[in-house]
């Protein structure tokens, strides 16, 4: 077993990453296993390169050296319109703040990775619906994100992050901008459905409090992974 | 440093009604799931320094089909005591004194390895953050719990900066030395 997974078949893994912006490195050679279904959290300081990582294994962007396989692809070889096709079905995003599109209601915001995927409008607003209801946020359903809370508008994104019924879903700071009861309220909602769905979560946060709802810790220093021990 | 008082807690729980010595260690234990659980001789003496002192005084005796059993109760004296307490200033600890800081600092100064033990500390800190989040979040959890769980989960994060800051110093440090 490696020493930086947490199961022999990891989910999503990386080699060797290196990824500049221009001339700072912010990956440095950076390594890290996600096993199906595992809460992970990767922490580290601001610039240490946590979400430059996260934006590497989501296929967001591509790393300049180095391996991401997912499921048994490189994901860093796979043309754009592949990696744009997993990015809707088999990956669930939540940033900070200010991913919600604002003239949606909190309903439609969820629906639309549904619509997306050609479900119908009846279908995907019931099943928005549920998930809106699994987040604790049913009666803010037909409120704008800017009628919401903090803590409410990141739950419907986490809502619409996990309607797809990703395998993985990369969250970068979910609650930096909450309070602690906000932020409680959001970690644990993300937390159970994960662990109930079964789904693998990125969790990239710099407050040990966010990073202790995870199975597992991993911290970045100066873009290298550090281990620093297996959950029990 | 003040200790945490035993006998204003027996007080506390004493507001809620007249209770027996048992039920006063058992609804302790349960209230303060983290804190170490009472003795019982802990709770009779402490219940007779109350008597003495006119905080609390005995209601009654009764077995109740049991062994029998002496139920106090708070005297008017007893609950003023605890108002003035409950709501009196403690004073911000500096918690100079703590290990993790004497450890670290003999470290340096015995010229070993501070940075390997502020990342096994750091394992462990998390360890037991993850086990306090798990019950925090455990479905039906009580508030006693879960307010027990928040107050040494944020505790064991101040360690956990205290130790982030003291391994980026140390970095810098060694960084200034090598250079020099």
């Amino acid at each position: 077993m490696s020493n930086q997974g947490g199961s022999p078949v990891p989910l999503l893994a990386a080699r060797d990453l290196v990824k500049a912006h221009g001339r700072t490195e912010a990956l440095r050679g950076a390594s890290i296993e996600l096993a199906p279904g595992e809460i992970l959290a990767v922490t580290g300081a601001s610039g240490s390169g946590k979400s430059t990582l996260l934006h590497c294994l989501a296929g967001i962007v591509r790393p300049d050296t180095g391996a991401v396989t997912y499921a048994g692809e490189r994901l860093d070889r796979l043309p754009e319109r592949r990696l744009s096709e997993l990015r809707r079905t088999e990956f669930g995003v939540v940033f900070q703040f200010g991913q919600l599109i604002p003239e949606l209601t909190a309903l439609d915001n969820v629906a639309l990775p549904l619509l997306l995927a050609g479900t119908s409008r009846q279908q995907a607003h019931a099943t928005a619906g549920e998930w809106l209801e699994r987040f604790g946020v049913r009666g803010q359903a037909e409120l704008r994100p800017g009628a919401m809370s903090g803590g409410q508008a990141q739950r419907v994104a986490l809502a619409r992050a996990l309607v797809t019924a990703p395998k993985v879903v990369f969250a970068d700071e979910p609650t930096g901008a909450l309070d602690s009861l906000a932020s409680e309220q959001v970690m644990t909602a993300l937390t159970h459905t994960a662990r109930e769905s079964g789904t693998a979560v990125l969790l990239i946060t710099h407050d040990a409090q966010v990073a202790a709802y995870a199975d597992r810790e991993v911290q970045l220093t100066d873009g290298m992974v550090e281990a620093l021990g297996v959950a029990a | 440093m003040i200790a945490m008082s035993t006998r204003h807690i027996l007080l506390g729980l004493l507001a809620g009604g007249p209770s027996h010595g048992y039920d006063l260690k058992r609804r302790h234990d349960e209230r303060f799931p983290q804190a170490r659980p009472l003795a019982y001789g802990q709770v009779y003496t402490t219940l007779q320094r109350l008597v003495r002192d006119g905080l609390a005084e005995v209601e009654g005796t009764g077995s109740d089909g049991g062994p029998e059993r002496t139920a106090y109760r708070a005297t008017d004296e007893g609950a003023a005591e605890l108002a003035r307490w409950a709501g009196e200033i403690a004073p911000p600890a500096p918690f100079v004194t703590n290990e993790i800081f004497a450890k670290v600092v003999v470290s340096i100064l015995s010229g070993g390895d501070p940075e390997t033990y502020l990342r096994a500390q750091r394992t462990a800190h998390m360890a037991r953050m993850r086990e306090l989040t798990a019950l925090k979040t455990a479905p039906g959890g009580d508030l006693a719990t879960v307010l027990s769980a928040d107050y040494a989960l944020n505790h064991l994060d101040a360690d956990l900066r205290w130790m982030t800051t003291t391994a980026a110093r140390l970095t810098t440090l060694t960084a200034e030395v090598d250079a020099g």
